[in-house]
């Protein structure tokens, strides 16, 4: 991977949102102008820093949605007993004003030198760095191949539904639900598991390169069935969120 | 300076009795775990819990802990990452009770819990009715997350104090300070006084 | 709660070490093991940043924010590269 450059210590930006899109009951993608920003890795995260009128400050970090080069998004999720997700989610509109520092993170990373091919595993809000990814890839014309594996609890929890269902050249989309079994539902059902895995990740023998990012105990069980698969422990990246899905 | 957020605020409960809230907190209903490592599971045939002194030590194991006389406890909570729990109810053995049954000496006491926690108290503050070691909350035994088999209880400190899978109590003629003191933590912690860090 | 990874708290490593961090291999001062910053055992929810290391669970790093300043300890670290 590219030598991580050494860094200026991360300094706030002046952010306005731009255009916001719910794509779910809970998760809601935010666009971000933010004059100054350096750019970043498919993967990384950036900080989001709110100020309210008493002076109170909250921050949070977040993965960013987009790939590079294209406009900054991030993608919230809202917990129900968040500080700053229920405000992301449901307060926050075009013109409003937020500070965000970063790029943030450079292990969790994939550059199109880092090749394929990839299995990417999401559970939940853990799709969001994985759509940098793919967008990353469509974006330079990588020529690695691409399987996505997606864990959601409900069709109606699938983030990115429309995009993923026209999904970009040669990367091919798994889903699976874990609290329901909708009529006429075409994809798969009940949590993965290394019998899963073994279906639907490629063969350690094609050497992968894998990227499974969720919640904590999600994040386990796939690197602990990948292993068994025969994936080499640096040849999968992890990034686990509190149980709550982040 | 930075811009303003529109319509972003701190957290409030309006609906909370102000005079149960410490400076700088905010009322949850949640029971939130925090934790500084994995969660111990210690079996209770080989739980002990002891208290040390100057070469003294007593010991009980989990029947005869059980065998002391229990007290039950509505009280409010208040961690130093400023939510407070109203009106939580417990069930433990009071320091008093375990104290008496002990000769010692030493003003200060240093709690010990499985994973390696520490957290000093004054011993003044484990006793007169203020301290209990608790098995249960909320009428059923104590969650692991939250501490159980057992874990001390002295809610008028931050909760910090109150170590989760307490297993002794050391007794001490010096104050030694324990995990998050050695890190800065107040030594004492009222949070009525808002004592969250040396100096405050 | 659940731990984090050390991807959790890559802004708080770069403030503390002014420079990305997630990718650093860290040794661990009690077992030995090798691994990125990124995949160490991260406990937050508490009043500091407790991180573990995911071979052995010894403490590895430990971060406390106060008064605008960030304590931090990394004696269970033996080596960082």
């Amino acid at each position: 991977m590219a030598g991580a450059a050494l860094q200026q210590r991360l300094t706030w930006l002046v952010a306005t949102v731009g255009e916001v899109t719910d794509e779910t009951p809970r998760v809601r993608t935010i666009r971000l102008d933010v004059p100054g920003w350096p750019g970043h890795r498919a993967g990384q995260h950036l900080e989001v820093r709110l100020t309210a009128e008493d002076g109170y400050q909250a921050s949070r970090e977040y993965s960013i949605a987009s790939a590079p080069g294209e406009p900054l998004e991030i993608t919230v999720e809202r917990l129900d007993d968040g500080e700053v997700s229920p405000y992301l989610t449901q307060e926050v509109r075009a013109g409003d004003l937020m500070e965000v520092r970063g790029p943030i993170g450079g292990w969790f990373v994939w550059e199109p030198a880092d090749g394929g091919p990839l299995m990417l595993i999401a559970g939940g809000s853990g799709i969001v760095p994985l759509r940098s990814i793919v967008r990353q890839r469509d974006r330079t014309g990588s020529g690695a191949a691409a399987r996505l594996l997606y864990s959601a609890r409900t069709a109606a929890d699938v983030i990115y539904a429309g995009e993923l269902r026209r999904p970009a050249d040669g990367v091919a989309v798994t889903y699976t639900l874990t609290r329901e079994h909708p009529a006429g539902w075409a994809g798969r059902t009940g949590r993965v598991d290394a019998a899963m895995l073994a279906q639907v990740a490629w063969p350690a023998a094609v050497n992968p390169l894998a990227y499974v990012c969720g919640p904590t105990s999600f994040v386990e069980t796939v690197a602990a069935g990948l292993t068994g698969l025969g994936y080499p422990t640096r040849r999968v990246k992890t990034e686990r969120f509190g149980a709550t899905g982040g | 300076m930075s811009p303003v957020s529109r319509g972003f605020h701190r957290r409030s409960r309006p609906d909370a009795d102000p005079s149960r809230v410490p400076p700088g907190q905010y009322v949850t209903t949640d029971f939130p775990v925090l934790s500084a490592g994995p969660t111990p599971r210690t079996a209770l045939d080989t739980w002990t819990f002891s208290i040390t002194s100057a070469g003294t030590a007593r010991s009980w194991t989990w029947p005869e802990f059980r065998a002391l006389p229990p007290e039950t406890v509505t009280t409010d909570i208040h961690c130093v990452t400023r939510w407070s729990k109203l009106g939580t109810t417990w069930e433990g053995v009071s320091l008093d009770t375990l104290l008496a049954q002990v000769g010692y000496t030493g003003r200060f006491a240093l709690a010990h819990s499985d994973g390696g926690y520490t957290t000093n108290v004054p011993v003044a503050d484990l006793t007169g009715g203020r301290a209990w070691v608790a098995y249960s909350y909320g009428g059923q035994p104590l969650a692991a997350e939250h501490g159980g088999p057992a874990r001390l209880l002295v809610p008028h400190l931050y909760f910090w104090k109150s170590a989760k899978w307490v297993r002794r109590i050391e007794l001490l003629d010096h104050e030694v300070p324990g995990f998050w003191e050695s890190y800065g933590y107040n030594n004492y912690g009222d949070p009525w006084r808002e004592q969250r860090y040396s100096n405050d | 709660m659940d731990p984090v990874d050390g991807n959790a708290i890559g802004g708080l490593l770069i403030d503390v070490f002014g420079t990305e961090t997630t990718g650093a291999t860290l040794v661990c001062a009690t077992c030995g093991s090798e691994g990125p910053a990124a995949q160490l055992v991260v406990y937050r929810q508490g009043p500091g940043v407790v991180a573990r290391c995911r071979a052995c669970s010894n403490l590895m790093m430990v971060f406390v924010r106060m008064h605008g300043m960030t304590c931090t300890d990394v004696s269970g670290v033996a080596d960082m590269r």
